[in-house]
């Protein structure tokens, strides 16, 4: 899976740079957020302006990471979803438990 | 109405690096279906997500032992009926023992069978021969 790290205004960014996350991919995503957790950058936002499709594991491997970041004191965020991708959030009710923001510079505003 | 029939059968190995070819038929499918009145960009994600979902149960449920082993896929569109049929070759398991997820407190597994009921109109999983078939179907609106 292709993903690059930034480390900005004390958050660490994690975008993701496939279209599709799916089981293909999820398990890999889901690790790499678990090493960073474990490597001690609890705050995350994650970026997914690229990402046009994403299946059930891939949210279970964005909810893994809220929640190990949330049993740290951490939190893992999302911003720059698109509408189709965020429908999913929506139609699981998981919009309500990650905090999403329209894009990155909101994401620092309310996280700071 | 176009009465014409659209039929597309794909076997894959199973192997989770398929599931883009897959679910990319879907949505390539509902973009190009004629008559339809829908909104389309929604259909065209939901079936990618439907056979993504469907496509990975089987394989998950296939024979993970045989390195051999294939998924066969076929979607057939007739009239206003859109018709999806996954076959894999494991030992099955019972559609309606498998539970409704609990959206208030998430789990991270247990939504793929939950987006194919949600967003389709029937589901049915049942044995067949030396196979076992999810059968879906979506009506269109025309």
């Amino acid at each position: 899976m292709n993903l690059n790290l930034e480390k900005t205004n004390g958050c660490t960014v994690l975008f993701i740079n496939e279209e599709r996350i799916d089981a293909h991919n999820s398990g890999e995503l889901k690790e790499a957020v678990l090493h960073l957790i474990e490597q001690g950058e609890i705050n995350i936002i994650v970026q997914l302006e690229r990402v046009r499709f994403i299946d059930s594991s891939g949210l279970g491997a964005l909810l893994s990471g809220y929640k190990n970041a949330a049993a740290r004191s951490g939190k893992l965020a999302l911003a720059n979803m698109q509408q189709q991708v965020l429908s999913m959030f929506e139609l699981t009710r998981l919009n309500r438990v990650f905090d999403i923001y329209a894009d990155l510079n909101e994401a620092f505003d309310s996280e700071a | 109405m176009c009465d014409s029939i659209i039929q597309v059968e794909v076997t894959i190995p199973t192997q989770t690096k398929y599931l883009n070819l897959i679910g990319s038929i879907g949505e390539h499918i509902a973009k190009e279906l004629d008559d339809f009145s829908g909104d389309r960009e929604a259909l065209a994600y939901n079936l990618n997500l439907v056979l993504t979902e469907a496509t990975i149960n089987a394989i998950k449920h296939g024979t993970l032992t045989d390195p051999d082993d294939t998924v066969r896929i076929t979607i057939t569109i007739q009239e206003n009926e859109l018709n999806i049929k996954v076959y894999d070759h494991g030992q099955g398991f019972d559609l309606e023992s498998v539970p409704l997820p609990d959206l208030d407190n998430p789990k991270e597994g247990g939504l793929g069978i939950f987006f194919i009921r949600t967003l389709m109109d029937s589901v049915t999983y049942t044995r067949q021969g030396d196979c076992n078939v999810l059968e879906i179907v979506k009506y269109l609106s025309r």
